[in-house]
């Protein structure tokens, strides 16, 4: 029998229990796949797994901030395609272009992206999924106009740029310390910053915001706005790393991205999750990707671990919720009684 | 405020508001549902703008564009259904938007929790501002908007039925911290149906009616009956073409039927050619036992018979098959599909008779609805409109006859004439009245006193869930039943 003061606090530490446990995940799947492959654990290996991971740990922080004010960006990898391809092309006929500019360019990009989806969402509130939805396959089809038969190549890309993409830094690759800086920065804005806390109210309840004097409007307009402008950041990070885009970059990223955030604690209808889970949630799929690789298991698992995962962290949450009313439940009956 | 008035379209919520309230003193606003009380709060709030009168504020004319700015002004609204955000701990949810800050404009918690925790101490509530708002009992949940309230120095605080869904020791704790709040010289607002409160913690009462403004008296110059007379005072109409015909035997009953945290104990029967009306107040569980006996809801203890057979299971199905209608409080949403068309909203309860094998009867339906169409005199243009370009009461009117059309022995109506036009009005008693002359028993829930005591046969009184009086047609009155159901007499 769970008690309601100790229902509350499971609910309560569940955040910061959810941290702890994917870490904890994280490590038992490596200790796993190094006793299956001596590889596993050595440095080039980690690195690889931080690289893979880098690109999702970043949507998923602008995913998450859609995602807790209730709404949806479903638009994030046709956005990232299309900065990584327009960067690349800069880059092509303009072969002097500066690294900043670079990094200017493609945020701006993604900004744009992001902007006009928001605006659609608050401006004439049409639901974000149908929003995001259409903005998947517009940018998408952009992308398909602009970039037909154009491939960029490494030879147009300077090497200073590519070196963002597998050198490091205190063995960690630049290409993951940029969204890990991003990652603790949003964590502590958004635990500690008056209009990040309002998105949350917003998620949590729409109605009831709009009565306490939020702008509601203005927040879901800016957390699409950053949601887009770090997917174009993604897209620049796209082409530092693979050097080589084409008009399908980034395809099929967002249900990814949506992916880590849920496994990583993010409630789907909002009000609740961390930017840290999320960016955990990321990194924990490329590693059990990874674990798969070097067991020599079929990569086609991969997908249906990672769905079994999500039902998981769903089941286990509902778990804990449920435990949690029945014992509220039961305590209004005993007062409603008397 | 004076001679607020406020209209929805046609619809006019309120014609005449008047309130004044003075600092320290805790003011109630009475009035049947419907009476406008709620809308004169929303504009008091600025969740509304009147369309005329004027709203003064410390002798300075306002209108308020949006809560946020009756907020800056001072004013708390503490709103029935709960406003407070689930996924936030206490502390914040009591200075959301107003958090303390510390260096670079970051929320400083630990004055937040500090600052949390000196409001319950004066509240003299022991609630943990650490912890999630989810879960919080409904008292607690309002100790916490009254929190809210005076963290921003509100000096006006309008609570909004606060104590219908606390126990009475909850009630006594709110009781104690409004006092404090009167100290304070907080003007205090404060609508309820339960009198014996008003008058226990009350200086003032201002009653309305019909979105007009009554009176306000000093309540020690008050009888609790004369609030009650000046609450209903209505002369019953000929809206309600009451007819006397036999009774046949019992069609249902319901046995000690209770659902934990709705209703209890109830017990009752329906006759053939029976109009039975369950009043009581809204949110005493009227409505919930319907949808109860329909199937929709399930119970925790007791038993529905049908012509004496016990309803086995939770389903509207077999309500349906035992010979039940349900006409629901919400048309729109529970009791029509608006994109209907008509034709197919009256054959939607009786599919099963018109079908020929796998296969619905195109012409047996069209036929259905022509029929009923011309008994319920429906206006309309084609039978095929969709149901969204009808009125209210002819949207009404399709509800009845897909019921109708499954000759029910039992059928409940629930609100049948909310929002529909007086001339309608009375076409829908017609058609009630109609059904029990046919033998039909009729159980009829509705919050108008004038279509209760016009209309039914008996009437079974409810007051938070539970049966508080079953008054025959030649005993009721406006005032014995107002009484029962705000608990001032408990009569079998």
């Amino acid at each position: 029998m769970v008690t309601p003061a100790r229902s509350h606090r499971i609910a309560e530490t569940l955040t910061r229990f959810r941290a702890s446990s994917l870490i904890a995940i994280i490590l038992i799947i490596f200790a796993l796949a190094s006793i299956k492959s001596s590889g596993f654990a050595n440095l080039i290996s980690i690195q690889q797994m931080l690289t893979n991971a880098a690109l999702f740990v970043l949507l998923a922080i602008g995913e998450t901030l859609v995602l807790v004010t209730r709404n949806v960006d479903l638009s994030v990898g046709s956005t990232l395609g299309i900065s990584a391809f327009l960067v690349g092309d800069l880059f092509t006929h303009h072969p002097g272009t500066p690294i900043w500019l670079a990094f200017v360019v493609g945020i701006g990009i993604g900004a744009v992206c992001g902007t006009v989806i928001g605006f659609i969402v608050t401006v004439a509130n049409v639901p974000s999924l149908v929003v995001s939805l259409a903005g998947l396959y517009i940018i998408r089809g952009i992308l398909n106009i602009i970039g037909l038969g154009i491939q960029i190549e490494p030879s147009a890309i300077s090497l200073s740029f590519q070196k963002i993409g597998f050198e490091t830094f205190a063995g960690i690759p630049w290409i993951f310390i940029i969204p890990a800086v991003v990652a603790l920065v949003a964590a502590y804005f958004m635990r500690s910053y008056r209009s990040a806390r309002e998105l949350y109210a917003i998620g949590s309840n729409p109605d009831a915001a709009a009565l306490a004097g939020v702008p509601v409007k203005r927040r879901v307009f800016t957390a699409f706005v950053i949601s887009g402008s770090l997917a174009g950041l993604g897209g620049v990070l796209f082409l530092s790393e693979f050097a080589t885009v084409d008009a399908t970059a980034g395809t099929g990223y967002e249900l990814l991205v949506i992916a880590s955030c849920v496994i990583g604690g993010v409630a789907i209808f909002g009000g609740s999750g961390s930017v840290i889970g999320a960016a955990l949630g990321a990194i924990l799929l490329q590693v059990i990707n990874q674990a798969l690789v070097v067991s020599n298991v079929s990569s086609f698992w991969d997908s249906a671990l990672a769905g079994a995962l999500i039902l998981f962290t769903i089941a286990v949450d509902r778990l804990l919720s449920n435990r949690a009313s029945v014992a509220l439940r039961l305590k209004q009956g005993a007062v409603r009684v008397e | 405020m004076e001679g607020v008035a406020k209209s929805f379209g046609s619809v006019a919520a309120l014609v005449n508001g008047s309130i004044t309230l003075y600092p320290g003193e805790a003011h109630a606003l009475l009035g049947e549902n419907g009476a406008g009380k709620s809308t004169l709060v929303k504009i008091l709030a600025g969740v509304y703008q009147q369309d005329a009168g004027t709203y003064v504020l410390d002798g300075q004319p306002r209108l308020f564009h949006g809560p946020a700015e009756s907020q800056d002004a001072g004013i708390a609204v503490i709103y029935q259904e709960p406003t407070l955000f689930d996924d936030l701990s206490v502390a914040e949810n009591i200075f959301l938007g107003r958090q303390p800050l510390a260096a670079l404009r970051r929320i400083d918690r630990r004055e937040m929790r500090k600052q949390s925790r000196a409001i319950f101490a004066q509240l003299g509530v022991d609630i943990d501002p650490n912890r999630l708002s989810k879960g919080l009992s409904v008292a607690d949940q309002q100790m916490v908007e009254i929190a809210k309230a005076l963290s921003k120095d509100a000096r006006i605080v309008v609570m909004d039925e606060p104590t219908a869904a606390l126990s009475s020791q909850e009630v006594k704790r709110l009781f104690d911290v409004v006092l404090n709040l009167r100290n304070r010289g907080v003007a205090v607002l404060f609508i309820s149906h339960r009198l014996e409160e008003v008058f226990e913690m009350c200086q003032r009462v201002t009653i309305m009616r019909d979105g007009s403004y009554v009176r306000t008296d000093l309540i020690g110059d008050l009888t609790i009956d004369q609030v009650v007379r000046s609450m209903v005072g209505r002369e019953l109409s000929s809206l309600y073409p009451k007819t006397d015909f036999d009774r046949g035997g019992e069609v249902l009953r319901v046995e000690r039927l209770t659902r934990e945290g709705t209703f209890y104990d109830v017990s009752f029967s329906v006759n053939a050619g029976e109009i039975v009306a369950l009043s009581g107040l809204v949110g005493s569980g009227r409505s919930e036992i319907a949808r109860a006996i329909f199937g929709i809801d399930h119970y925790d203890a007791g038993a529905v018979y049908m012509k004496g057979e016990k309803l086995k299971g939770n389903s509207p199905l077999r309500a349906m098959r035992a010979g039940i209608g349900f006409v629901p409080e919400d048309r729109r949403q529970q009791g029509l599909v608006m994109e209907y068309g008509i034709d197919h909203n009256v054959a939607l309860a009786s599919m099963r008779g018109l079908r020929r094998g796998f296969l619905l009867l195109r012409s047996a339906e069209d036929k259905m609805a022509v029929d009923w169409s011309t008994k319920l005199r429906l206006k309309y243009g084609r039978l095929s409109d969709a149901v969204n370009t009808l009125s209210g009461g002819n949207q009404q009117k399709v509800v009845l006859a897909k019921w109708l059309a499954t000759s029910p022995a039992l059928i409940i109506v629930d609100e049948p004439t909310r929002g529909i036009d007086v001339g309608t009005k009375s076409e829908v008693h017609r058609i009630i009245d109609n059904l029990a002359s046919q033998g039909v028993a009729v159980m009829m829930i509705s919050s108008e006193l004038p279509e209760v005591l016009g209309m039914a046969d008996r009437v079974i009184v409810m007051r938070e869930g539970r049966v508080t009086a079953q008054i025959a047609r030649a005993d009721a009155t406006e005032t014995s039943i107002m009484l029962a159901a705000t608990g001032q007499v408990v009569g079998a």
